[in-house]
């Protein structure tokens, strides 16, 4: 119990969030063990986004406790908050990357404002390592809108990457994207998390990216978890709801 | 009865806008002060603004010297007071026209140029990207533009009243035989510190009332690209109206001051 304890990354109990009378979250939870894949599916509007937005504390959960990295993020300063952010990688669904910058300037970003993490002398090697990474150094000097939609995305990833985060969030990792191109996304995600050992949680609809990424799936539905287990299990159920996710 | 409830639903939404707006102004103070300056991020938007705006300054100012002394030639020559041009076409820029011009202008293309910009950097959750790699996006992307703008546009306006005044001359120079040298002397003998200190002053509030309605409609911007369009579209519809109630109170204040 002692040891299970130690290797929860994230610890969410209990979490409320509504926006007026829509109550969106009603008693949500999950744990996210070190190194684990979890994946969370849910159908549009069900509250995904808003939870992730909740752990790292871009929104304010109306109650319940959100645990990171064993720090309970509603107590945190906003420097304490900032700290934190350097071990948490987010791969937005829309990649948002900053359209007035260069890929370089995209990249160094983060490692600017981390400088108790980084040496800024070396930012040219990380940036480099973290294109590396995702298989684009040669788009180091381009703007985002010269890329195609996967080289966004993966140009977000090597941004989500430079500050060797010990979680990444990816918010619909594949969404808007070609098979082919979805496809590398995904192997891409297993490379970096064999790589670097990050946990990640995982929020999609693309159940070929929840079959070859999932150590272990949670089914959000009216705001609480309806159902959990591997891929294989929840797959296989014969519960109608659960089956709807896997149509 | 329709439209008595209509109207009341407006004007309590212009209330509470106000009120918002007022907030953000007061958030704006609040983390103007406090740690980490984002020094680089202000020089690169002073001189985005600055730089990006010379060529539009220049050629409104020139136009506006040149027309207004065009149009005041022949009444002017009606009442043989064509001599007082210099300091007539001088007092009315450097007063009021070339102030209030540039500044209308300049919140057409700086103003709506920040609202479609943070529209559409929280559209497309840029904004919670800024936030998530441990950065006060509030303080890199508003106190940034709000000082570049209150510290751009007063040097913006000098250029462009001197460029006025240039396109006058050039029209006395031609048509009155007026050398250049000879109206900027009557021009520098006529303008006084009471008429270039306050138009001077009210010039910083224009420019942080661009700066700070364009970024309160960005930043606040709906999702969507209707929402963009809308945030630029009424950045400026927003900053002309609120530029016309400062010159007010500017001249008011100023004519307690210099009656």
């Amino acid at each position: 119990m002692k040891e299970e304890t130690k290797n929860t990354v994230i610890n969410i109990q209990d979490l409320h969030k509504g926006f007026g009378e829509n109550k969106v979250l009603n008693g949500f939870n999950l744990q996210l063990l070190e190194g684990e894949n979890l994946v969370l599916m849910g159908k549009s509007g069900s509250g995904k986004s808003v939870m992730i937005k909740c752990l790292v504390g871009l929104m304010e959960p109306d109650s319940g406790k959100v645990e990171v990295l064993g720090r309970e993020i509603s107590t945190m300063k906003r420097q304490e908050l900032d700290e934190l952010r350097a071990d948490i990688g987010f791969l937005f669904q829309g990649s948002a990357l900053y359209d007035s910058m260069t890929v370089r300037e995209n990249l160094e970003f983060p490692l600017r404002r981390h400088t108790h993490k980084f040496d800024l002398e070396n930012t040219d090697e990380l940036v480099l390592e973290a294109l590396n990474n995702v298989g684009l150094p040669h788009t180091i000097n381009m703007m985002p809108a010269e890329l195609s939609g996967g080289m966004q995305r993966r140009v977000a990833l090597a941004r989500a990457l430079i500050l060797k985060p010990k979680i990444i969030f990816y918010d619909e990792p594949t969404t808007g994207l070609d098979p082919i191109t979805a496809k590398e996304i995904i192997l891409l995600m297993l490379d970096i998390q064999k790589k670097y050992k990050t946990s990640s949680l995982i929020i999609t609809h693309d159940v070929d990216c929840a079959r070859v990424i999932s150590n272990r799936m949670i089914l959000l539905l009216d705001g609480i978890n309806y159902a959990e287990g591997s891929f294989e299990e929840l797959s296989a159920s014969k519960d109608p709801k659960v089956m709807a996710f896997f149509k | 009865m329709d439209g008595n409830y209509s109207f009341r639903k407006n004007l309590s939404a212009f209330f509470i806008e106000i009120g918002e707006l007022t907030g953000f102004a007061g958030r704006f103070f609040q983390e103007l002060f406090s740690r980490p300056f984002e020094f680089r991020e202000f020089l690169r938007q002073s001189y985005n603004m600055g730089n990006k705006s010379m060529l539009l300054v220049g050629v409104t100012g020139f136009i506006l010297g040149l027309v207004f002394t065009l149009q005041s030639r022949p009444t002017l020559m009606e009442f043989g007071a064509v001599s007082w041009m210099p300091s007539m076409i001088s007092i009315s820029i450097v007063r009021e026209i070339g102030p209030v011009v540039i500044a209308l202008i300049l919140a057409g293309r700086i103003g709506s140029g920040i609202g479609a910009e943070l529209g559409s950097m929280k559209v497309t959750e840029q904004i919670d990207a800024m936030e998530v790699s441990g950065t006060n996006p509030f303080k890199f992307l508003v106190v940034t533009r709000i000082l570049a703008t209150t510290l751009m546009i007063p040097i913006l306006v000098i250029l462009g009243d001197f460029i006025a005044l240039l396109g006058s001359a050039l029209v006395e120079n031609l048509k009155g035989n007026v050398s250049f040298t000879l109206y900027f002397n009557q021009v520098f003998n006529t303008l006084e510190f009471s008429d270039l200190f306050p138009a001077t002053i009210k010039t910083f509030f224009f420019g942080f009332a661009i700066g700070l309605v364009g970024c309160f409609k960005g930043y606040n911007s709906k999702k969507g690209t209707a929402g963009v369009g809308k945030a630029s579209n009424s950045a400026v519809v927003f900053t002309s109206m609120l530029l016309f109630i400062i010159d007010f109170i500017a001249v008011f204040i100023t004519d307690i001051f210099y009656p």
